[in-house]
């Protein structure tokens, strides 16, 4: 895609979330506080996709994301794609995939679980990718994508 | 098989093979306690009983089998006499508690307490019950009970009935029948039937047949084992209905006819309107040789466990 059909100029550093399904890039830049942070960013929405029709796209400059961040990312966007460039190119391009453990990454949506109470980390133990099915290590309840990213 | 150590968390982390462990050992401390031997495995050793919401059976119990085993016992039931009052973490409490003891014991009504003092407690944890998850120790002495009275759990006929939302045994007693191959018939008033997960889990990985009704003369009549739970009225918004389903699913000497010859009826106690009290002195009723059953059990579990 030329950046003429981008509507925004390249990134000399930072990274370039691709593939998000249209309608989800609101939500991904909001999982990742952009507004909070001092990184200039841009949310693409509905860009012209072979691969999904239409796609929103994350702009973020001067910042890489963490493991965490990438989690989150995947629990809400599964089919996303990482772009990390430094000096204006591309030098690591990876699909994002979720962890067969996800610690610290969302707060149990079960309002009597003990780690909304106590100082802990939460723990979700990845039972099924597709459809996602989250089980809590602690409550042992069983949660879907909508559950823990509404 | 080692059990040193283990925490005794969920249902869910125990393998058959590792229950009927559990139930081997049972059967032995039962017979030492039929033959009145003293025994002494945890002389000198200390159990806490930490019940921040109230037991009668469960916490009696434990401390019987601790006792029972030559150890003793500490904790507390009450924790507007505790440092808990005051505002002290779950997590505090654990690490305050567990230099005082050999093995903990927990009741608490927060789902995932159990499984958090585990990860903080070096010494054993056995789950007592956490909010509406699990109660793991109660659904090992069910399904003793079970193996005692029947002499078999395999092939089984098992009717759970009551209020199987949100009651957290009959959650881990359906996990526990299902992994010993009964057949299970849930029976609940519409609404709070068996999470749809949980029975999702069960079909899945052991492939039990269930069958689901809000009929209860038709969930009961071919019924081996019927295990009754209470249901309980703020669980409704309407009152006059919570009074109406509590009635249709209270289990008379009438219906009791219509059961098997040999059907048993388990409760986990404590019950309220849900069995008719003239069934207490029916052959059919053993729910007081279930409370018996949990001695030899919890036994067999703290022996099993202690480090």
């Amino acid at each position: 895609m030329s950046e003429k059909e981008l509507l925004v100029r390249k990134i000399e550093n930072g990274t370039v979330i691709d593939h998000i399904p249209a309608g989800f890039g609101l939500k991904v830049a909001s999982l990742l506080n952009l507004e909070k942070t001092h990184s200039t960013s841009v949310i693409l929405m509905n860009v012209e996709s072979k691969k999904l029709g239409k796609k929103d796209v994350v702009k973020v400059e001067n910042r890489e994301l963490t493991e965490k961040e990438v989690s989150k990312i995947a629990l809400i966007a599964p089919s996303a794609t990482l772009n990390i460039i430094r000096d204006w190119e591309v030098v690591e391009k990876k699909q994002i995939s979720l962890p067969e453990i996800l610690e610290e990454v969302i707060k149990c949506p079960n309002k009597n679980c003990i780690t909304n109470y106590e100082e802990i980390n939460s723990k979700f133990i990845v039972e099924e990718k597709e459809p996602l099915k989250l089980r809590c290590y602690f409550c042992e309840r069983v949660f879907t994508r909508e559950e823990v990213t509404s | 098989m080692s059990f040193k150590g283990k925490d005794v968390i969920s249902i869910r982390d125990f393998s058959k093979e590792e229950i009927e462990k559990i139930l081997e050992e049972a059967e032995k401390m039962e017979t030492s306690l039929a033959k009145n031997i003293e025994l002494n495995y945890l002389k000198g050793k200390i159990l806490a009983n930490l019940f921040f919401e109230p037991s009668t059976r469960t916490r009696l119990s434990f401390a019987s089998a601790m006792q029972k085993l030559g150890g003793s016992v500490i904790g507390f039931e009450d924790i507007t006499s505790t440092s808990v009052a005051k505002g002290e973490s779950l997590i505090d409490t654990i690490k305050t508690v567990e230099k005082y003891c050999d093995v903990i014991v927990i009741r608490h009504p927060r789902e995932g307490s159990a499984r958090l003092a585990a990860e903080i407690s070096e010494k054993p944890v056995i789950n007592a019950g956490d909010g509406a998850n699990q109660h793991p120790t109660q659904t090992i002495l069910d399904l003793y009970t079970i193996k005692k009275l029947k002499g078999r759990i395999k092939g089984l006929n098992v009717a759970l009935v009551g209020d199987l939302k949100y009651g957290r045994v009959m959650k881990s007693l359906a996990y526990g029948l299902a992994m010993f191959e009964a057949n299970l018939t849930l029976v609940s008033p519409v609404g709070l039937e068996l999470p749809e997960q949980t029975i999702k889990e069960i079909v899945e990985k052991f492939d039990t047949e269930i069958i689901q009704t809000d009929n209860i003369l038709s969930g009961l009549k071919n019924a081996d084992v019927i295990y009754v739970c209470r249901i309980q009225k703020e669980r409704f918004e309407d009152v006059y209905e919570a009074e109406k389903v509590q009635k249709s699913f209270r289990i008379t000497s009438q219906m009791l006819e219509k059961t098997k010859e040999e059907a048993i009826i388990l409760h986990a106690l404590p019950k309220t309107v849900e069995i008719e009290p003239s069934i207490d002195k029916t052959k059919k009723a053993k729910y007081f040789d279930q409370v018996y059953y949990g001695i030899p059990v919890r036994m067999a579990i703290i022996n099993l466990v202690r480090p």
